[in-house]
C-alpha cells in the first residue's frame, strides 16, 4: 500500500490506474489508500463536461486537452459512459475521440462506466479526482452524459460545470430548463456550424434570462463553438479560465468545494451506512419472501417494515 | 462489488475492416464486460498506453491487413515495458496457420482466424481470468 | 386480361386447399419461414400477377433503353461479354508489373490495380504510419517513379486500367496521366476507372484522409477536370462492394450507394458542372452474393431506380446519364477458411449472379482470400471461373433471361421499394454526409452484420464447413507472402528519389498546390498534375492537402 501511494504521489502511470481501479471495484483497501493521498490533494482544478449524446463533447474535450497541454498544464480526464442495464457490460467509446493524446505523458485518459453500484458512479469519481490531484495533475475533466440524476451528481463534484448544448434540440430546451441548466455554470454551444446555432444561442438567453432561474445573480456566459471546424476554442479556453478566476476571487470556489465535501460526506455516510444495513438484513437474500408475504396479503407493509427495522435498531442500540 | 473485467479492442495497422472488432465488442458488452474501443489505425505506442492509463485486463487486437508480424509483438514488448506485465493479450483476423507459432512467442497468447465464433472468444476470456492479478 | 387473373387466382385457391394441403399435412416444410440471405420473405410460390401494357414497359421494358431494368445495352452478351478483370497487385511496383503482364497474356481483358494500405492512405513508405503494411495488400507506390515501373511495357493506349484508390485519387490518377505522357499517349485515349467514392470509405471501409467537404471538393475538382482533358475516363465507382462487405443487406447495399451516388451528384451540381456533362461517367461497383435470385433482383432494381433518379429528379436528358453501369466482384466476406476449396462453388453461383443480371465487368475471388493473398493458381482458377460461366453455360445466349419470372419481378419489385423508403428516409436526415455523421448509416448496417453473425453462431444459418459439415483435421492451404523487407526496399527507393529530383521544383510545385487548395474556387489536378511531374511523392503532396483541409475524425457507432 505505502508503495503504491508513493507511486501514485510521484506520477506513475500504472500506479494511478490500478488505484482508480481499486476504487471502480470499490475494494476495501481504496479507503487507506485514499486516506493517505488526502493530504497531498488541493492542487488541481476540476471542470466538469456534460451535455446531451452525440452533442460532441469528447470532440471538443480533444481540442481543449491540446490547448490546455500548451499552457504548460498536466491533463487528466475521466470519461463516464453509461452501462448496459441488461448485462451490465459497457462499450467505453469517449477515448477514441482523444486517442491522439494517449502518448502524451502529460495526459492521462480513463474511461469509466456507470456501473450500479451504492455510492454510485460519483462516488467513484469524487475518489478518483483524489487520485488524480495527489498525482500532480493540474487540470481534471470528468466527462460525462446530462440524463439522469446520478450523471448530475457526479458533474456537482466538480469546480465548473461546462454545459454542451447543440442546434437542433427543439423541445428538449424547455425540458432542461427544469433540470440540467440549473447546474451549468458556462454554457456551450457546440456544432456552430450548424444552421440553426443561433437561434439555439438565443433560446438559451432566453431560459437564462427567465424570472424563476435560480442563477440569475450570476451571468453565465455563454460560447459558440464547433468542434470539427476548431472554431471559438481559444475564446472557450480563455472563458473557462477566467470564470475560474472570478470565482477564485470572490471566494466562490471555496464556497463550492465546501459543498461538494458536504455532498460528498453525505454521500458516503449514507452509501456506507445502507450497506451495513442491507448485509445485516440479509436484504437480498430475504426480499423474494417479503414480496411474496406482502403480495399475498399475509402481512401489512408497515406492520412489516416496523417490525425489521425494530429488530435492525435494537441489535445495533449496544 | 464484483469485480468487472475490463478489454481494450484495438485495430492496429491501416486497414479499415472493422467489422468483426465491432462484432466482438459488441458480444463481449452483452456478455457483460466493459469494452473499451479505440477505432481504426492505432499506433502500437497508442495501443499500450491506452492499456495502462485503462488498467485493462486483456487487450483484444484485430487487424486484417497482414501486417501482423510487425505489429502485435511490438504492441506487447511496449504494453510490457509500461507495465503492463499481467495483460492478457489476444488476437483476431486474417492470420496464416504458419505465423501463429511465432505470434504465440511474442506473448499473442491466442489467436482467432476467420470463421472462429464468440463463444471462443468468451471461452477464452472466462478462462484466463482466474491468472488476473487483482 | 382481368377474367384470366380471376381464372389463375381460382385455381391456385383450389390448388392450396387440395393438392398443396394433402401433402403440407404429411409432409410439413423445412422451415416456417423462408427468407432471402438478406432477410426478405419468399414465398411459397410466385403466380402471375395483373400487370397492364403500360406497366410492362415502365417497369420491364426493353434492354438498352428506359429504365434498363433488363440492362443497358440491347444486345448485352451477344453483342460483347463482360470484361474480366481480376484486382492484383502487391509488393513492389516491379512484382505487380509481372503479375499484370500473366493476367493479360492469360486473356484477361482490363487490368485492376490494387494499392497497398499506406498509399490508400496518403502515406509513403517511410512513414512511421506504414510500419509493417508496404505491399501487403496491394502495390506500393511512392511517386511517379514507382507508377513508371507499375506500367512499364504495358501501352496505355491499349488496355482499359480501373484503380481502387479513393482519398487520394487525384494524385494517382495524375501519376498515370504523367505515365502516358511519356510513352506519349495523350490524356483523351485513356481509358479506365478510379473508385475515387470517398463517402463509403466514411461508412464502411476506412480508407479516408480528410473531412468530407474538402474530400468531395477534390472529387468535383476531378470531374470537371476529366470532362475537359480525359473524356473516356471513368471518373468515380460509386461503390457498394464494401458496404455489404461492412455486412449490410442486400437492400442496404444498393440505398445506401445510390445515396452516396446522389449525394455526388448535387455536389458536382452546385460546383456548376452540367448533369448530362459528368452523369455518364459515373460508374459503380457492387458486391455478389451466394442468394442468387436476391442478388439478381437487386441489380435489376439498381439500374431501375438510377434511371428514375437521374430522370425525375436531376432532369437527365442524354440516355448515359441514365444508366446504371456497374462492375462486379465477388462476396469476399462469403468465403471461407474452412475448406477452402468450396469457395471455387460460391464464386460460381456469384458470377452467375452478377452475370445475370447484367454487370459490364467483373472480379472473381479466388478460393484461397480469407486466407491471405491469392496465389496464381487460385487466381487462375478465378478467372476460368468466368470464362467457364461466359462460353460454356449458355446464359450469355439472351439478354436478361429471368424477366418475367414471377419471383424474379416480385422480389426485384420488393428491393426497389425498400430501397425508395431508405432513400426517403436519408433525404429526411439532410442527405448522406449528415446521415454519416449522425452515425445511421453505420449503424443500420452493423445492426445487419450484428445479426447475421448471431444467426451463423446460433446455427440458424447455415455456412457450409464453418458451423455444419465441418471437418476435424484440416491441412493448412499454400499461401502467398510479401517478403517482408519490402518497406526497406521502397525506403532505398525513395532516398534515390530525393536525391536524383530537383528540390527546388518539388519545393514551388507544393507551395503552389497548397496555396491553390485555400481557394476553392482553383480546380486542384492542374497543380497536382504539375507536383507529379517533377517527382513529388504521395506523401508530400497528400500532407499539404492534409494540412490545408485537416483530417477526418470517424465517428464511433457501436
Ligand atoms: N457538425 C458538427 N459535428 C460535431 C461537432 N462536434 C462533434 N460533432 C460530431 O458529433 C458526433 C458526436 O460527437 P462526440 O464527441 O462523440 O459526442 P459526445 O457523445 O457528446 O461525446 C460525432 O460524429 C462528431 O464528429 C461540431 O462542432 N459540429
Ligand atoms: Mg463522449
Amino acid at each position: 500500500m505505502k508503495r503504491l501511494t508513493e507511486k501514485i504521489l510521484s506520477g506513475d502511470v500504472r500506479a494511478i490506474a490500478r488505484a482508480i481501479s481499486w476504487i471502480e471495484n470499490d475494494y476495501a483497501q481504496k479507503e487507506q489508500l485514499i486516506d493517505d493521498l488526502y493530504p497531498h490533494c488541493g492542487n488541481a482544478v476540476v471542470w466538469g463536461l456534460t451535455g446531451p449524446p452525440g452533442s460532441g463533447k469528447s470532440t471538443l474535450l480533444n481540442l481543449l486537452i491540446a490547448r490546455e497541454r500548451m499552457k504548460g498544464k498536466r491533463v487528466a480526464v475521466i470519461a463516464i459512459d453509461p452501462s448496459s442495464p441488461f448485462s451490465g457490460g459497457a462499450i467505453l467509446g469517449d477515448r477514441l475521440r482523444m486517442q491522439k493524446h494517449s502518448t502524451d505523458s502529460g495526459v492521462f485518459i480513463r474511461s469509466m462506466a456507470s456501473r450500479g453500484h451504492l455510492g454510485g458512479v460519483a462516488g467513484a469519481t469524487a475518489d478518483a479526482i483524489k487520485v488524480l490531484d495527489a498525482a500532480g495533475f493540474d487540470l481534471i475533466i470528468i466527462e460525462t452524459i446530462g440524463v439522469g440524476q446520478t450523471e448530475i451528481e457526479v458533474v456537482e463534484m466538480t469546480d465548473v460545470v461546462l454545459l454542451l448544448l447543440v442546434p437542433g434540440l427543439g423541445d428538449e430546451i424547455q425540458a432542461l430548463k427544469a433540470g440540467i441548466m440549473e447546474i451549468g455554470d458556462i454554457f456551450i454551444i457546440n456544432k456552430s456550424d450548424k444552421d440553426e446555432a443561433m437561434k439555439t444561442k438565443a433560446e438559451v438567453e432566453y431560459v437564462l434570462s427567465l424570472n424563476d432561474n435560480p442563477r440569475k445573480d450570476r451571468p453565465n456566459p455563454i460560447f459558440m463553438t464547433s468542434a470539427v471546424l476548431n472554431l471559438g476554442i481559444d475564446e472557450l479556453s480563455t472563458g473557462i479560465d477566467l470564470y475560474i478566476e472570478e470565482l477564485r476571487v470572490n471566494g466562490l470556489i471555496e464556497d463550492k468545494r465546501r459543498k461538494r465535501i458536504a455532498r460528498e460526506i453525505r454521500l458516503m455516510i449514507t452509501a456506507k451506512i445502507r450497506r451495513e444495513v442491507e448485509k445485516q438484513l440479509g436484504l437480498n437474500e430475504r426480499i423474494d419472501s417479503w414480496v411474496d408475504q406482502v403480495y399475498r396479503r399475509k402481512r401489512r407493509p408497515y406492520a412489516m417494515i416496523n417490525e425489521l427495522s425494530d429488530t435492525f435498531f435494537k441489535k445495533n442500540r449496544t | 462489488m464484483r469485480r468487472k473485467i475490463r478489454i481494450l479492442m484495438a485495430k492496429p495497422g491501416l486497414d479499415g475492416h472493422d467489422r468483426g472488432v465491432k462484432y466482438i465488442s459488441r458480444a463481449l458488452r452483452d456478455a457483460g464486460y466493459e469494452v473499451i474501443y479505440t477505432g481504426i489505425r492505432q499506433s502500437p505506442e497508442a495501443i499500450a498506453h491506452a492499456a495502462i492509463q485503462e488498467d485493462v485486463d486483456f487487450v483484444g487486437l484485430s487487424l486484417l491487413s497482414g501486417a501482423h508480424n510487425e505489429l502485435f509483438p511490438e504492441i506487447v514488448r511496449l504494453i510490457r515495458k509500461y507495465g503492463g506485465e499481467s495483460i492478457i493479450v489476444f488476437a483476431g483476423g486474417i492470420i496464416p496457420e504458419k505465423d501463429i507459432p511465432f505470434l504465440k512467442e511474442h506473448g499473442v497468447e491466442a489467436i482467432f482466424t476467420p470463421g472462429a465464433s464468440f463463444k471462443e472468444v468468451a471461452d477464452f476470456i472466462e478462462q484466463n481470468k482466474r491468472r488476473l492479478s487483482h | 386480361m382481368l377474367n384470366r387473373m380471376e381464372k389463375i387466382k381460382k385455381k391456385k385457391e383450389a390448388w392450396e386447399t387440395t393438392t398443396l394441403k394433402k401433402v403440407l399435412e404429411r409432409f410439413p416444410e423445412r422451415k416456417k419461414r423462408f427468407v432471402t440471405g438478406s432477410w426478405l420473405d419468399v414465398d411459397r410460390l410466385y403466380t402471375p400477377v395483373p400487370q397492364s401494357e403500360e406497366e410492362f414497359i415502365e417497369k420491364i421494358g426493353f434492354p438498352g433503353e428506359y429504365p434498363y431494368t433488363r440492362g443497358v445495352q440491347p444486345t448485352m452478351y451477344r453483342g460483347r461479354l463482360w470484361t474480366m478483370r481480376q484486382y492484383a497487385g502487391f509488393g513492389t511496383a516491379e512484382e505487380s508489373n509481372t503479375r499484370y503482364k500473366y493476367l493479360l497474356s492469360q486473356g484477361q481483358t482490363g487490368l485492376s490495380v490494387a494499392f497497398d494500405l499506406p498509399t490508400q492512405i496518403g502515406y509513403d513508405s517511410d512513414d512511421p504510419h506504414s510500419l509493417g503494411e508496404v505491399g501487403k495488400v496491394g502495390v506500393a507506390i511512392d511517386s511517379l517513379k514507382d507508377m513508371e515501373i507499375l506500367f512499364d511495357g504495358i501501352p496505355l493506349d491499349k488496355v482499359s486500367t480501373s484503380m481502387t484508390i479513393n482519398a487520394p485519387a487525384a494524385v494517382l490518377l495524375a501519376f498515370y496521366i504523367v505515365v502516358a505522357e511519356k510513352q506519349g499517349i495523350p490524356a483523351g485515349q485513356l481509358r479506365g476507372t478510379i473508385q475515387n467514392d470517398i463517402l463509403k470509405e466514411y461508412i464502411a471501409r476506412g480508407t479516408y484522409i480528410f473531412p468530407p467537404k474538402p474530400s468531395i471538393r477534390l472529387i468535383t475538382d476531378i470531374f470537371e477536370y476529366c470532362a475537359q482533358h480525359v473524356p473516356q475516363w471513368n471518373t468515380i465507382s460509386i461503390s457498394g462492394y464494401h458496404i455489404r462487405e461492412a455486412g449490410s443487406t442486400a437492400v442496404q447495399e444498393i440505398a445506401f450507394t445510390l445515396a452516396d451516388g446522389v449525394e455526388y451528384v448535387h455536389a458536382a451540381l452546385q460546383a456548376g458542372l452540367d448533369v448530362d456533362q459528368f452523369a455518364g461517367r459515373l460508374s459503380f461497383f457492387f458486391n455478389a452474393h451466394n442468394d442468387l435470385f436476391e442478388e439478381i433482383a437487386k441489380f435489376r432494381a439498381a439500374r431501375r431506380i438510377w434511371a428514375k433518379l437521374m430522370k425525375d429528379r436531376f432532369g437527365a436528358k442524354d440516355e448515359r446519364s441514365r444508366m446504371l453501369r456497374f462492375h462486379t466482384q465477388t462476396g469476399g466476406s462469403t468465403l471461407t477458411a474452412q475448406q477452402p476449396d468450396n469457395n471455387i462453388v460460391r464464386v460460381t453461383i456469384q458470377t452467375l449472379a452478377a452475370v445475370l443480371g447484367g454487370t459490364q465487368s467483373l472480379h472473381t475471388n479466388s478460393r484461397d482470400e480469407a486466407l491471405g493473398l491469392p496465389t496464381e493458381e487460385a487466381v487462375r482458377i478465378a478467372l476460368r471461373t468466368q470464362q467457364i460461366v461466359a462460353h460454356e453455360s449458355g446464359v450469355t445466349n439472351t439478354v436478361d433471361p429471368l424477366a418475367g419470372s414471377y419471383f424474379m419481378e416480385s422480389l426485384t419489385d420488393r428491393i426497389e421499394q425498400e430501397v425508395w423508403q431508405y432513400l426517403d428516409r436519408i433525404e429526411q436526415l439532410g442527405g448522406m454526409v449528415n446521415a454519416i455523421e449522425k452515425g445511421y448509416v453505420q449503424k443500420e448496417i452493423q445492426n445487419a452484420a450484428y445479426q447475421y453473425q448471431r444467426e451463423v453462431e446460433e446455427g440458424t444459418r447455415i455456412v457450409v464447413g464453418v458451423n455444419q459439415y465441418t471437418l476435424e483435421d484440416e491441412k493448412p492451404d499454400k499461401i502467398l507472402r510479401v517478403s517482408p523487407g519490402l518497406r526497406e526496399i521502397q525506403i532505398e527507393k525513395l532516398r534515390a528519389l530525393r536525391r536524383m529530383r530537383q528540390a527546388s521544383r518539388v519545393k514551388r510545385a507544393l507551395q503552389k498546390l497548397e496555396q491553390a487548395a485555400h481557394n476553392r474556387n482553383e480546380n486542384l489536378m492542374p497543380y497536382i498534375l504539375d507536383a507529379a511531374r517533377v517527382y513529388a511523392t504521395l506523401g508530400e503532396i497528400s500532407n499539404v492537402l492534409r494540412h490545408v483541409f485537416g483530417e477526418y475524425q470517424e465517428s464511433i457507432v457501436l
